[in-house]
């Protein structure tokens, strides 16, 4: 069964011309992985942990072109230090985050970066936009593209777990 | 401190001294002042931070700029924290991308603390085994003109590794205001469109 938000995310980074499509797998958004490997116009690339994808994307930018980092709440800790490059160097960074750790979660270890996800990133002096509506998802990421590459600034959306739905591991 | 191995910064100056178009991507410390003694250019993004980046940072780059040879130099220290990467270098494959690392076995900017390839750990041994075709360990001066050649024209990706001396070098600080270096880089390669 396919959901509507993924595609509309893939629309949207589409229409803002990304072309490097940099994950760290997560089930939320494997949906839209599969979408981006399908088309030939998006670099799609697999990485071993997530700050290597805030290094990547500064690359990207700097050579010309823009990105996306697709990763889940338990991956934004380890990105902390890295996004000090586009703090100073005033780089856009846009990332599309899938929240673990809040609506129904299973796995107790996933509560703590579910529970500090927002204000870490907002720490690091990332925008963070929330959505808990997957009617939301669209136009959030429509205008958070276009706020990061206008400002050259850190830009985050997280996708609630209400959106995503809770993980089942008793299947 | 008296050796007979390569001196750091007469190692990139010869790396860089046939660069042509190259874009070069600096490791933080030691490799970014290396470049700037060896001639500073808006093609050189060097690196102030960012810490165990600097390969990620060359892949963006040479994913968008197919058609330009991107090098990144770095030290053992700043390679070390982020050796995921080079799995994730050696699966993409990107034919136009060539790292070298100069390897001195010291976190010489913080104390001259042992480094894990003082200890044994061999990064190009660890490079080959992730998938890099092309690998090349350099000791001596012949050495080095194999791979300042190979550097730019064989097929990447590349990763070659200098040992250096520790002997210290002259201060040559890169400019550090971040938005300057970038915009710099960027109005260098794509000229108007870096301000679209």
């Amino acid at each position: 069964m396919s959901a509507a938000w993924p595609e509309h995310i893939y629309e949207e980074l589409k229409a803002a011309d990304i072309r490097q499509v940099t994950y760290v797998p997560d089930a939320g958004h494997s949906q839209l992985i599969r979408q981006c490997q399908a088309d030939p116009a998006m670099r799609t690339v697999s990485l071993t942990t997530e700050e290597e994808g805030v290094a990547m994307l500064a690359g990207a930018w700097l050579g010309g072109q823009r990105g996306v980092l697709l990763m889940q709440s338990s991956g934004v800790g380890n990105c902390i230090n890295m996004i000090s490059m586009q703090q100073e160097y005033r780089i856009p960074l846009l990332t599309l985050v899938t929240m673990r750790g809040e609506w129904g979660e299973f796995n107790p270890q996933q509560l703590p970066m579910g529970k500090s996800t927002q204000a870490v990133l907002e720490a690091a002096g990332a925008y963070v936009y929330r959505c808990d509506d997957a009617g939301q998802v669209r136009e959030t990421v429509r205008v958070c593209s276009a706020l990061a590459f206008n400002s050259s600034r850190v830009i985050a959306v997280l996708i609630g777990q209400r959106v995503i739905g809770a993980k089942n591991f008793l299947k | 401190m008296s050796t007979d191995k390569l001196n750091r910064r007469a190692t990139v100056a010869r790396l860089l001294r046939d660069r042509g178009d190259a874009l070069v991507i600096t490791g933080l410390g030691n490799a970014s002042f290396d470049a700037m003694a060896a001639g500073d250019t808006p093609a050189n993004f060097y690196l102030w931070g960012g810490m165990g980046g600097a390969v990620m940072v060359g892949l963006g780059v040479a994913l968008a700029q197919p058609k330009r040879r991107v090098l990144v130099i770095t030290g053992d220290g700043e390679m070390l924290m982020g050796l995921g990467a080079l799995a994730t270098i050696a699966v993409e494959k990107p034919a136009n991308l060539s790292i070298v690392v100069l390897d001195n076995e010291y976190y010489a900017e913080t104390g001259m603390q042992v480094t894990h390839t003082g200890r044994g750990v061999d990064l190009v041994g660890i490079a080959r085994a992730a998938g890099f075709e092309h690998t090349q360990r350099v000791n001596t001066a012949a050495e080095l003109e194999v791979l300042a050649v190979a550097a730019y024209r064989a097929p990447g990706p590349l990763f070659g590794l200098v040992k250096i001396s520790t002997e210290p070098n002259p201060t040559s600080l890169p400019p550090r205001d971040g938005p300057y270096l970038r915009g710099r880089f960027r109005e260098a390669l794509l000229g108007a469109e870096a301000h679209r």
